[in-house]
């Protein structure tokens, strides 16, 4: 027996030895990041998944860039810009800026790319990213015009967070896949970013080294980092493992629980930040679901007025989360809180009750699919005051087939916007009268569609005003708070949370 | 037993034509898979440009019809999320299943079979009781518990072994024990039984009259043929270890098929669902013809039943 104990030590110290885990951090200069999606195609308009986006930043550059902190415009791919009239913009593009490939940048990039994505059969997956475009003409080597579809005044939100652009001639070479159509996804990575593409194993990592020859002047800044690898890692508390034992520096949407576990150790930067993303609940105000509770707006205001959301935000989202009370995100332009507010008040919510011939309170079906601590803090709120919630948890997409078809009488959702700073990414999403309206109120579908389409800030302040004003009033919608993130990262990670939920690596340092 | 094997293949194919169709339509009932692949902040029209890119305006049975035919000629169409022919993608993470699936086969008969002889030999006797507890606890504990448990000691703790990944044979030690641990008590009883009901055999009381050593009696006239229906369990046990790795894959976050089979399940990725759920199928179901295959062989009562 004696004799295979000096083996089996040799063999576990072999693989204590062989078993380390792979370099990460500092030592090697490499950024390890993870969330549990995988990722296959590195192209933003043909994967739009938020990996996808971070790593456009990381890759490519869009026309404008938005400054988180003050809010503004500033020059990028483009150094100036001017609205001709409400359906022509003209700009004028940076010189000397090179794609990874060497070859020149200038307005025909521009003008393929936006023709490119605008076209009927280029297969972009957000096409609302896109869409409000029409074509985009040269005007000069260094000077394109660009031809909306519609008056669309989010265009410079889009124009700095999901447009990037592609040498000319880059989706030509895309392979037909074998259902016949063109496959534009599986063209290689080619853009001006900070980071250079440099492999892709699908369903491990992505790996993206930094550009030397990076453009003077960006608002980026100069890259610092050598090489940022994405890795898909589908179990939080896989990711966790890694974190801890130096496989990864940086992931997110850690829960709050683990989180301050985390922080608690001390070996890794914790911190909550807000994002873009808010929570409401949608009322069936048209009865169309068969339960018609929700018809008599005295009892849309018991259940708001029951629901106690600071102590949500408090004890489960985070103390980055605040509670709203308009439809849209108080940072998004546009987006006003000042309008009719319904504070935690159960009392009232009793009085209401009673008033509205329901003195014990009544049973609705409540549907939900993303956190079900929170709604199932909503149903405990409801409870104490003699409302009855019945939860049906269900897979996004099967609820949202739910909600179009009117068959949910209240429905707890959440909307990200897709970090687009404006009202118009979510009020206009919501209130312009589609299947997503549960209202449908003409004179709100008027002030939403007078503030899409005009370019004055100030009219459209105004516009929108009025819209949220009665939204919030006639409680179409109990706007309930913004969501907020865990971030963990390495202490030698110098990383800087954002609002809009793009982490910019492309700004990371190490201490 | 010709008429027997071509009874069981008839069986066999209808079995993975019902599981394919089963899939293709609870794959609608979870949803409309053009929303999940717009994204959510798709709009309409978007969402019905996807359905009318991807032909999921036509009817179900038509899709299917044409999904069957397609596959019959080993063509599985392209995968909506990675953009790549499907069958390529599989049989680019098949190896690392397999190869998981095998380790954990190796691990849980190295496990059962010395437990269970030697439980066989002492009945009733401490190794007895210890290789029961072993099974009883192997059978009760949810794999994804022992994985992280593992995990937390052997990879946070010790630092003994990679968390994740499948670049080196030690990243697939932590996973074949999480996943070969499960189907070790099934193994190791019947190895015990089978040893049990062997070593009472007259031909084993003649062999040891023979003055034969009590090692050969065990090894080779013994355990060679209790362990016969064990070889028939693994095969069938790693059918379902193949399909079972699912949860081990993405706990270790294993680039194999079980854990394409997750991803492709939340994205709706349609064509690849069906795809890996017709080939874990087929796989299940030609080891477990196989496995009986074999009894049939060795027992002449099974086929002529």
């Amino acid at each position: 027996m004696k004799r295979w104990l000096p083996t089996a030590a040799a063999l576990a110290a072999s693989a204590g030895l062989w078993c380390t885990p792979a370099l990460a951090g500092k030592s090697d200069d490499t950024l390890n990041w993870a969330t549990d999606r995988e990722v296959a195609v590195v192209d933003p308009y043909y994967n739009n998944t938020r990996e996808l986006v971070v790593m456009g930043h990381l890759g490519w550059d869009a026309l404008l860039f938005r400054n988180l902190e003050t809010g503004d415009y500033e020059p990028l791919l483009a150094t100036a810009w001017n609205w001709v009239d409400n359906l022509t913009m003209d700009l004028e593009l940076r010189q000397g800026v090179v794609f990874h490939d060497g070859s020149s940048f200038g307005s025909e990039d521009v003008v393929y790319t936006i023709n490119h994505v605008t076209s009927e059969d280029s297969g972009v997956l957000t096409p609302k990213n896109v869409s409000w475009m029409k074509s985009a003409e040269a005007l000069g080597p260094y000077s394109v015009r660009i031809h909306l579809a519609n008056p669309f005044p989010a265009a410079l939100a889009y124009l700095s967070n999901a447009v990037f652009i592609m040498p000319e001639g880059h989706y030509d070479s895309a392979p037909t896949a074998a259902d016949g159509k063109k496959d534009y996804g599986a063209v290689s990575a080619n853009g001006t970013g900070p980071y250079r593409f440099v492999s892709v194993k699908a369903g491990d990592n992505v790996l993206w080294e930094k550009n030397d020859t990076y453009m003077e002047g960006s608002p980026k800044g100069q890259p610092s980092i050598g090489n940022i690898r994405f890795r898909t890692i589908k179990e939080m508390n896989t990711q966790i493992a890694e974190m801890l034992t130096g496989g990864l520096d940086w992931m997110w949407d850690v829960p709050k629980d683990q989180a301050e576990r985390l922080e608690e150790s001390g070996q890794v930067t914790v911190e909550n930040a807000k994002t873009m993303r808010v929570s409401y609940l949608a009322f069936d105000v048209d009865g169309d679901s068969g339960q018609t509770f929700f018809t008599d707006k005295r009892l849309r205001a018991a259940v708001a007025h029951a629901i106690d959301r600071e102590a949500i935000t408090r004890n489960l989202v985070g103390p980055a989360s605040v509670v709203i009370h308009s439809a849209c995100h108080p940072d998004q332009f546009g987006c006003t809180q000042d309008v009719p507010k319904w504070p935690y008040d159960p009392d009232k919510a009793r009085a209401l009750l009673a008033e509205a011939g329901h003195p014990d309170g009544f049973e609705f079906d409540i549907y939900a699919y993303r956190q079900r601590e929170y709604t199932e803090a909503v149903i405990g709120d409801l409870k104490k005051v003699g409302i009855e919630a019945k939860l049906t948890f269900l897979q996004y997409r099967a609820l949202r087939d739910l909600v179009w078809e009117g068959k949910t009488p209240v429905n707890h959702m959440t909307w990200g916007s897709s970090s687009i700073p404006d009202v118009s990414a979510i009020t206009s999403h919501f209130f312009s009268g589609g299947r997503d309206d549960p209202a449908k109120d003409p004179e709100v579908v008027a002030w939403v569609a007078e503030g899409d389409s005009s370019t004055n800030p100030d009219d459209r302040e105004a516009a929108y005003k009025k819209a949220l004003e009665r939204i919030s009033g006639e409680l179409y919608w109990l706007p309930m708070f913004t969501y907020a993130k865990y971030y963990v990262y390495a202490k030698d990670l110098d990383f800087q949370t954002t609002s809009d939920e793009i982490p910019r690596f492309y700004a990371a340092k190490w201490r | 037993m010709l008429t027997y094997l071509l009874r069981r293949l008839g069986v066999a194919v209808l079995v993975a034509l019902t599981v394919s169709l089963i899939t293709f339509s609870m794959i609608y009932l979870s949803g409309d898979p053009a929303v999940a692949l717009a994204g959510e902040a798709a709009t309409e029209e978007d969402i019905e440009s996807i359905r009318r890119y991807y032909g999921y305006d036509r009817p179900i049975l038509i899709q299917y019809g044409e999904w069957l035919f397609r596959a019959l000629q080993g063509d599985f169409g392209q995968s909506h999320y990675l953009k790549q022919p499907v069958a390529q993608v599989i049989f680019e993470r098949l190896p690392t299943t397999m190869l998981l699936g095998l380790c954990a086969l190796v691990f849980a008969l190295a496990m059962s079979i010395p437990l269970g002889v030697l439980a066989a030999i002492r009945p009733n006797s401490l190794i007895d009781r210890t290789a029961l507890t072993i099974a009883v606890i192997g059978q009760a504990m949810p794999s994804f518990w022992f994985a992280l448990t593992l995990m937390l000691w052997l990879g946070i703790v010790w630092r003994l072994l990679p968390i994740t990944g499948s670049d080196s044979w030690a990243n697939y030690v932590m996973p074949s024990i999480a996943l070969g641990y499960y189907i070790t008590p099934a193994a190791m009883r019947l190895t015990r039984a089978g040893m049990m009901e062997v070593l009472s055999a007259d031909y084993i009381r003649t062999a040891r009259a023979k003055g034969l050593r009590p090692v050969t009696v065990l090894f080779k006239h013994a355990l060679r043929n209790a362990i016969l229906p064990v070889i028939s369990l693994a095969a069938v046990q790693f059918g379902f270890m193949l399909g079972g790795s699912i949860v081990i894959e993405t706990i270790f976050a294993i680039n194999g098929l079980g854990f394409l089979a997750w991803e492709s399940i939340q994205r709706a990725d349609l064509p690849m669902m069906q795809a890996i759920v017709l080939v874990l199928s087929v796989f299940y179901i030609v080891l477990t013809l196989l496995a009986d295959m074999l009894n049939a062989w060795l027992d002449p009562r099974i086929r002529v039943a």
